[in-house]
Order: structure tokens, then C-alpha cells, then sequence
């Protein structure tokens, strides 16, 4: 009863939650596009030399935040 | 396991994902890529932790949604600059009825509480099943199920209350609008 009830209606009456399948399509269209933007923007540079630094042999995964000092725990040449 | 090439560029290949996820977040641009830093970072020093075949994206967004809560207490956000920077992220600029339409529903979305915007984020966005999503927060199933549910309700009730004449029950709405904490 409930399950026919439901599926002739559909596009009308509220899911659950209260919401329309056509408001939370529309939700979900906007959340998706404010999120893929950002995803479309792909890797920045910062981001790839960091990872790519960390992986040669050798490196220690301690990296200073950019622009900081040079004080690291090696002692100087 | 140790960092072999292969887990490097699956690592990288999150990035952009983990971009956005911060960003939806935090709502500032700056912070979401100091966080994206840090995440990585912590992640790259407990490589060792990381159990192959396990999945890695879920492993790097319980990171930067731990580093993001523990920050997050400490100072809070300034809302005021939110809107700003994010729409500074933005490469293609939005026409202007997009863009208002936008700023909408950025604004509504900071409206919500942390614990349903995270969740409604990484079911609705990042495309999380509700199981990685729970795992993710560290909460029940049913936890994240019902905070994306009420994220979706009072989004509707902030965005498109007005359009939304088969919205059901008023009681429904002023529940949601109001936040009643029963």
C-alpha cells in the first residue's frame, strides 16, 4: 500500500525529510557543481613539488611551510 | 607500506578532491590549501600506517576532517571573509544570476551545523558511500544517514522554501527552520 502509494506520487509529495525529489536534485546539482570547480582545478604546483620532494630517496617527511625559516635540524655545512 | 610510486600519484591524484572537500569546509581558500599541506604531510609521515588495498581516499579525508575539527576549535572561522575568498577560487566566473544563485547556497550551506555539512558534503559531493562517510566522521551508519537528511531539509527550507509548495507538513519546516533541539 505504502510502496503505491509512494511511486504514483512521486514527483509530488515530500521523501523523507520533507523534501521534494525535484529540491533535493537541485541540491545536489549545486553542491556538485560548487565541489567540482575546485576539483577541475586539479593538482597545484605546490602540491605536486611537495609530494614529489617527499619521495626522493633519502627525504625525510619533514618539510618546512613555505616561506619559513631555515633553521632545520641539520647542522650547517 | 612504503611509498612507492604508485601510492605517490594515487596520492596526488586525490588532491584536487581533498582541494574541494577543504574548501566546502572551511570556506576559505587559503586555509583549505594549508589544510590540504598538512593532510598531506601527516599522511606522507604515517605511510606506514596505510594498509594496502585499503581506501585511500577515505584514509587522506579522515585526516584533513580530524586536522580541520582540532583546528576548528581552537579559532573560529571568519565568515565575513568565507564568501571572498572562495569565490576568489573560482576560475570561470560565473554569469551573474549563477553567481547570486551561488552565493546562496554557499551562504546556506554555512548555516549548517558542522556535523550535517560535513556529512552532506561527503555523501552529496566528494560521492562517498553512507559507509566511508561514517568511517570517515567515526559515527554510526545511521548517524551520517540522518545528518545528511536533515542537512538536505534545512537547506531546502533556507534555499527554496517559497518554491516548495509540496513541502509537506508545516510543522515539518518550522521544525527544520527553527533547528528544534527536541
Amino acid at each position: 500500500m505504502k510502496d503505491l502509494k509512494s511511486q504514483a506520487s512521486r514527483s509530488t509529495t515530500p521523501g523523507k525529510g520533507g523534501l521534494t525529489p525535484e529540491i533535493q536534485s537541485r541540491i545536489g546539482h549545486q553542491l556538485r557543481a560548487m565541489y567540482d570547480d575546485v576539483v577541475r582545478q586539479g593538482v597545484p604546483d605546490r602540491f605536486a613539488e611537495l609530494i614529489k620532494k617527499l619521495d626522493a630517496p633519502g627525504a625525510t617527511p619533514h618539510v618546512e611551510n613555505e616561506g619559513g625559516s631555515n633553521d632545520n635540524t641539520n647542522g650547517r655545512d | 607500506m612504503p611509498l612507492t610510486d604508485s601510492l605517490r600519484n594515487d596520492i596526488l591524484a586525490a588532491v584536487p578532491s581533498l582541494r574541494a572537500f577543504a574548501i566546502s569546509l572551511s570556506g576559505n581558500a587559503d586555509r583549505a590549501d594549508d589544510l590540504v599541506q598538512e593532510t598531506l604531510l601527516r599522511a606522507l609521515a604515517n605511510i606506514d600506517s596505510f594498509q594496502p588495498g585499503s581506501n585511500l581516499p577515505a584514509w587522506l579525508f579522515t585526516i584533513l576532517r580530524n586536522l580541520f575539527r582540532s583546528d576548528y576549535r581552537k579559532r573560529r572561522r571568519e565568515v565575513e571573509d568565507a564568501e571572498g575568498n572562495y569565490a576568489k577560487t573560482l576560475k570561470t566566473q560565473p554569469s551573474q544570476n549563477a553567481h547570486l544563485e551561488f552565493e546562496e547556497f554557499r551562504t546556506a550551506l554555512d548555516k549548517l551545523p558542522q556535523d550535517q555539512r560535513e556529512a552532506l558534503i561527503l555523501v552529496g559531493a566528494s560521492g562517498f558511500s553512507y559507509e566511508d562517510a561514517a568511517s570517515i566522521c567515526g559515527c554510526a551508519v545511521g548517524t551520517i544517514k540522518s545528518r545528511v537528511n536533515r542537512a538536505r531539509s534545512k537547506l531546502a527550507a533556507l534555499l527554496y522554501v517559497d518554491g516548495a509548495e509540496d513541502f509537506g507538513p508545516d510543522e515539518t519546516v518550522r521544525a527544520v527552520i527553527g533547528g528544534s533541539g527536541g
